[in-house]
C-alpha cells in the first residue's frame, strides 16, 4: 500500500487553522525555517481513508484471540476509554496544581491518584505507591533508583543485582542503567535455583529482581526463602509485576517478602497497549522505603482534600514531568472499581484455568517445556518430529495467522529451545480456546503431512515473512 | 463477572476435563502465601462507575481560559484525530512483534519517523520515547555513548522540569553537569564557549526556550563540533511550522515533547517523547525503529529493525531499557500532522506567534506591566513583570475564569513578580481582551 506522502496533492487541505483574528507578526527571518515542512497535503477524507486502510492491516484484541505470552492481552473495557475522554480529565492542565491554591482546581484527579495508591497497596501488600513510572521498564528503573538511594542512605556499598536467566531483558537493562552490575542466576527445574542464589550471596549484593510466576508461567515455591536470603545480606527484593495477572486477588508480593514492586497497568489492569504503548508502571514499596519514592506524592489532608507533597528530602527526585500517565492510571482505576474484590479474584482463577486448559489439551501434540501446573501462561517447544521436518516455532506462528489467530510469543523465554509461550488471559471463552486448540492440532498435523506448505504461511496476511536482515542491512527508516 | 467470558458451568467443565479442582489451580503457591483477606470494595456496575467518575471529573477546573503553557500546550485537536486513533485495531494491539498482523502500526510508525525528520530537518527518528523529559535524558546518555565523555553543559533556559529529571536519573552515574545562565532571555554564548572543552559530551539547549524566547544555535553547534562535542536541542514541534529547525542549526540529536501534536493535556500524560538524530548515530539511538523492507513475494513491508540495540536482545548492554513506548501517541501525532498538512501546520504555528504578539502588546499597555526581557523575539510565550507578586495575581485571575500563566518564582529566584504567559492558536482576540481587562482590574 502507498505511503501517505505518495498520496499527497499540492495545494490540497484538510483542517483549517484559526480564527485568524489578530494582526500578523513578522519574526526576524534568520530565526525562521527556509521552507515549510514537507508534510502531506491531503483532504480529511484522504487522511481518514489512509488510516482506515492501515487499521485493516493491523490486528488487536478486538479482532480475535491474542495469546501473546507475558503480554496479558486481555479485553480492554470500552467504558474506561469513555471515562478517560471526559473533558474534566482530558483537558486538565498538569501545571494547575503548581499555581497558588491550584490543588483545589484538580481535586477529582488527585483523588483518583490517591485512591489508586490505596487500591494497589491492598492488592500487592505494599505500604505506598508512586503512579509516576510511564511503563513497566520505567517502573523497574524507578525501583532500581530507589534501591540505590536506600543503600546510599544506609552507607551500604553494594554493586550487584541478581537476576534469573529467564527474566525479561528489561530487568538487566534497568539494573545496568541504574549503575549496577548484573549476576545472572541459572534456573533449576524451570525456576530460579535457590542454591545458585546462595552461591552468589555476598555483601556486594544490592538486591534481586524476580518475576513470579516467571516467564515459563511457573510459580517459584522457594520465593519466600529467596527473599529471606537477599535480606540476610541487607539486600532488597524487587518484584517485577509483569505476570501479576496470575496471582491478583489470590496472593500478594508483599507477603512473599518483596520490598519493591511494579505493576503493569496495561497488562493486569486492562488498559490498552496501543500498538506498543502507552503503558503505566506504578511502583510500590515497603514502609521503610516510602521516603525514597519520587516527588511529588499525593496526600490527603485532615479536611478530606488532596494535595501534592514536594518536600521529601530522601526522595529519588523527579522521574516523570508530573503524575505519570494519568489517563492510563484512570482507566485502570475504573477497571478495579468495576471488578471489585470478588472480580479481581476471578481474574486470576480464570487466567490460570484457561492456561492450564490449553496446556493439557496441547501437550500431546507439542512438547511442553515443564509438565506441571502452570499459572497464567504455558510454554511449549517444537517436538522432535516437527524439528526433523524442518519446522520451527516461527512456522507454527505464521500458520496460526492463516487460521485467524494472533500467534503466541515465540523464541522467548530463551531458556527453552524454539519456545512458544501462550497466555490466554481470563477474558477468553472456552469456545475461543477450543478453536485455537483445534487450529494448533491441525497445524501439528500439517507439520507431519505437508511441512513445505507450513513454511510458506501466512497466505492470508497482507505481507508474508518480511526480510528483517535486509531491513537492517539496507536501512530505510524514513521517507525524506 | 465483568469481562470474564466463561460461565461457572463452563469453568467447572473445563476443570473436570483437565482433571483439576479449583483449589488445585493455586496449590503451587501454598497455604502460607495465599491471601484471603483482601479488603477491596465490591464491584460496581458500569452506570454507577460512570456516574461517580463524572462527579470526580466535575471537581477538576477545565473551564478556565488557558494561558498556561510551560512546555504543555492547549492546542486545537481536530475531531478526525480521535476518530482515527480510536480504531481498536490500533489501540488494542500489542507491540508489532508479528509483522504480518502489524503492517498498520509498522507503516504508521515509519510515516511518523518520516514526519518527525521532515519537521526537525534531521535524518533519522525513533518510534517514540515516554515524554520530552525522558527523551532529553536518553539523548544525553546517547551523547555519552557516542563521545565517551561525561561532561554536560545545560542552559538554565531549558525546561526546569526536564533539568531536575535528568539530574535524578544520573545521580548514580559519572555525569558531570555545568549549568549556564541565560542573559536577556537568550543563551549567553560566552558562558557556553568558556565551558566547552575536550571533555564535553554535549551542550543541551532548548528552542523556543522555557521563557518562550527564540534563538539560532548555529554558532553553538559549530563551536561544540570544534571540540568534538554534540549539540542536543529540545524543541516544541508546533513551533517548527515556522521556526528555524534544529537540523538547520546543526544539532546532532533533537528531542521534544510531542503533546502539542494532537494529544490532550490529560493532567500529565500519556505524552510523547520525540527523538531524531544524524544518520551516522542511528545505532547508538535508543527506542524502537520501523524500517522498510520487502516480503517473501517482493512486496513492500515494514518491520521493527536494528533490534540488536534493544533490551530484549542486548539485555544489560542495551542502549536503553525502554520496551513499551508511546506508540498510540506517535500515531496521534502522525494523524494530527497529516490533517493539518504542510500549509495547516505553518498556519497554526504562525497564528500562535501572531496571537502571542497581540497579547503581549495588549498586556504591556497596562500601566505597571513591563516586559521582562527587552526586544527579544518570542514564539507563543513571553515573560511579563507585574507590579506585585505574580503567584498572587494568578490566584486572583483564577477567580475570574483564567489560568493566566505560570509564576516563574516556582523555578527561578528573583523572579517573584514574573509571569510566563502562553497564547496558542485556540485563543481568540476576544479572550485576550478579556484577560487584559481582568489583569488590569486586579493590579
Amino acid at each position: 500500500m502507498k505511503l501517505i506522502f505518495e498520496k499527497s496533492v499540492p495545494g490540497r487541505r484538510a483542517v483549517q487553522a484559526g480564527p485568524g483574528d489578530v494582526p500578523a507578526v513578522n519574526i526576524q527571518s534568520t530565526l525562521l525555517r527556509e521552507s515549510a515542512a514537507e508534510l502531506p497535503e491531503l483532504s480529511e477524507l484522504d487522511v481518514v481513508r489512509h488510516f482506515t486502510e492501515l487499521s485493516h492491516r493491523n490486528f488487536g484484541v478486538d479482532s480475535n484471540f491474542y495469546p501473546l505470552g507475558s503480554c496479558t492481552m486481555k479485553y480492554n473495557p470500552k467504558v474506561a476509554e469513555h471515562i478517560a475522554s471526559y473533558p474534566g480529565f482530558a483537558r486538565l492542565h498538569p501545571l494547575l496544581p503548581q499555581l497558588r491554591m491550584g490543588g483545589m482546581l484538580t481535586q477529582g484527579a488527585l483523588r483518583v491518584l490517591y485512591e489508586m495508591d490505596l487500591l494497589l497497596r491492598e492488592i500487592t501488600g505494599m505500604a505506598g505507591f508512586t503512579m509516576q513510572p510511564l511503563a513497566g521498564a520505567h517502573g523497574e528503573l524507578t525501583g532500581m533508583m530507589i534501591m540505590a538511594a536506600y543503600h546510599a542512605d544506609k552507607g551500604n556499598k553494594k554493586t550487584t543485582v541478581l537476576i534469573p536467566d529467564s527474566a525479561h531483558g528489561t530487568n538487566p537493562a534497568s539494573a545496568a542503567i541504574a549503575g549496577y552490575s548484573v549476576a545472572t542466576i541459572p534456573s533449576k527445574d524451570g525456576v530460579m535455583d535457590v542454591d545458585a542464589v546462595k552461591e552468589h550471596l555476598s555483601d556486594d549484593v544490592a538486591g534481586l529482581m524476580l518475576t513470579c510466576p516467571n516467564t515459563l508461567g511457573l510459580f517459584n515455591p522457594h520465593v519466600k526463602e529467596i527473599c529471606d536470603l537477599i535480606h540476610s545480606v541487607n539486600g532488597l527484593a524487587y518484584y517485577d509485576g509483569a505476570n501479576l495477572n496470575a496471582i491478583v486477588g489470590k496472593a500478594r508480593p508483599g507477603d512473599f517478602g518483596f520490598d519493591i514492586v511494579h505493576v503493569n497497568l496495561h497488562k493486569t489492569f486492562a488498559t490498552p497497549h496501543g500498538g506498543g504503548g502507552p503503558g503505566a508502571g506504578p511502583v510500590g514499596v515497603t514502609e521503610e522505603l516510602v521516603p525514597y519514592l519520587p516527588v511529588s506524592v499525593v496526600a490527603k489532608r485532615s479536611d478530606g482534600t488532596y494535595t501534592l507533597e514536594y518536600d521529601r528530602p530522601k526522595s529519588i527526585g523527579y522521574i516523570a514531568p508530573f503524575y505519570g500517565n494519568f489517563s492510563v492510571v484512570l482507566k485502570a482505576y475504573v477497571y478495579i472499581l468495576m471488578l471489585g474484590n470478588e472480580g479481581l479474584r476471578r481474574v486470576a482463577e480464570n487466567a490460570v484455568l484457561n492456561a492450564n486448559y490449553v496446556k493439557e489439551k496441547l501437550k500431546s501434540h507439542y512438547r511442553i517445556a515443564f509438565d506441571r501446573l502452570c499459572k497464567h501462561e504455558c510454554v511449549f517447544s517444537i517436538s522432535d518430529q516437527m524439528a526433523h521436518n524442518g519446522i520451527r516455532a516461527i512456522d507454527i506462528a505464521k500458520a496460526l495467522i492463516d487460521r485467524g489467530f494472533h500467534p503466541p510469543t515465540v523464541y522467548f523465554p530463551t531458556v527453552v529451545h524454539e519456545a512458544m509461550m501462550i497466555e490466554p488471559t481470563e477474558s477468553e471463552s472456552k469456545e475461543t480456546l477450543d478453536g485455537f486448540i483445534d487450529a494448533m492440532i491441525d497445524i501439528a498435523g500439517q507439520a507431519g503431512s505437508d511441512p513445505a506448505r507450513l513454511k510458506t504461511a501466512p497466505a492470508t496476511a497482507p505481507v508474508c515473512r518480511p526480510n528483517e536482515t535486509a531491513a537492517a542491512r539496507n536501512l530505510n527508516i524514513a521517507c525524506l | 463477572m465483568p469481562f470474564i467470558s466463561n460461565t461457572s458451568e463452563q469453568q467447572a467443565r473445563m476443570l473436570a476435563e483437565i482433571g483439576l479442582t479449583k483449589n488445585d489451580l493455586f496449590a503451587d503457591i501454598g497455604e502460607e502465601l495465599l491471601y484471603e483477606d483482601f479488603k477491596l470494595p465490591a464491584g460496581l456496575s458500569e452506570q454507577r462507575v460512570r456516574d461517580s467518575m463524572a462527579e470526580l471529573a466535575e471537581k477538576n477546573s477545565t473551564h478556565l481560559t488557558c494561558f498556561l503553557g510551560g512546555g504543555f500546550y492547549d492546542h486545537f485537536i481536530p475531531a478526525a484525530v480521535n476518530a482515527i486513533v480510536s480504531r481498536s485495531e490500533f489501540y488494542t494491539a500489542y507491540t508489532p512483534y508479528q509483522p504480518e498482523l502489524s503492517q498498520g502500526i509498522l507503516q504508521a510508525t515509519y510515516e511518523y519517523q518520516s514526519v518527525i525528520c521532515r519537521l526537525t530537518e534531521m535524518e533519522v527518528a525513533n518510534a517514540s520515547l515516554y515524554d520530552g523529559g525522558t527523551a532529553l535524558y536518553e539523548a544525553m546518555m546517547m551523547a555519552h555513548r557516542i563521545t565517551g565523555r561525561n561532561k554536560i553543559i545545560i542552559d538554565g533556559s531549558v525546561n526546569p522540569i526536564y533539568r531536575v529529571m535528568i539530574r535524578s536519573y544520573t545521580r548514580n552515574l559519572k555525569i558531570e553537569f555545568e549549568e549556564s545562565q541565560c542573559t536577556d532571555g537568550l543563551v549567553d554564548r560566552g558562558q557556553i564557549f568558556e565551558r566547552l572543552d575536550d571533555k564535553t559530551s554535549a551542550v543541551i539547549l532548548q528552542n523556543p526556550n522555557f521563557f518562550g524566547c527564540i534563538d539560532d544555535f548555529s554558532d553553538i553547534a559549530a563551536a561544540a563540533h570544534d571540540k568534538g562535542a554534540l549539540l542536543i536541542v529540545s524543541c516544541y514541534p508546533v513551533s517548527l511550522g515556522i521556526l528555524k529547525t534544529p537540523g538547520a542549526m546543526g544539532a546532532d540529536i533533537v528531542t521534544g515533547e510531542g503533546q502539542s501534536l494532537g494529544l490532550p493535556l490529560a493532567f500529565g500524560g500519556p505524552y510523547l517523547g520525540l527523538m531524531a538524530a544524524r544518520k551516522k548515530h542511528v545505532r547508538k539511538m535508543p527506542g524502537r525503529i520501523s524500517g522498510e523492507t520487502t516480503d517473501a513475494f517482493g512486496r513492500r513491508a515494514y518491520v521493527l529493525t536494528l533490534q540488536a540495540r534493544e533490551q530484549h536482545i542486548r539485555r544489560a548492554k542495551a542502549t536503553s531499557n525502554i520496551c513499551s513506548n508511546e506508540a498510540l501517541c506517535a500515531l496521534t501525532a502522525l494523524v494530527y500532522l497529516s490533517l493539518l498538512g504542510k500549509e495547516g501546520l505553518r498556519e497554526t504555528s504562525q497564528l500562535c506567534a501572531d496571537k502571542a504578539n497581540y497579547a503581549y502588546k495588549r498586556l504591556t499597555a497596562i500601566p505597571g506591566v513591563q516586559p521582562h526581557f527587552r526586544g527579544e523575539w518570542f514564539f507563543n510565550e513571553f515573560v511579563l513583570d507585574l507590579p506585585c507578586e505574580a503567584a498572587d495575581v494568578i490566584g486572583k485571575l483564577i477567580e475570574r475564569g483564567f489560568a493566566a500563566g505560570f509564576p516563574l518564582s516556582r523555578y527561578y529566584s528573583g523572579m517573584e513578580n514574573s509571569i510566563l504567559i502562553c497564547v496558542t492558536e485556540k485563543r481568540t482576540r476576544h479572550e485576550i481582551g478579556m484577560l487584559a481587562e481582568a489583569l488590569e482590574s486586579v493590579l
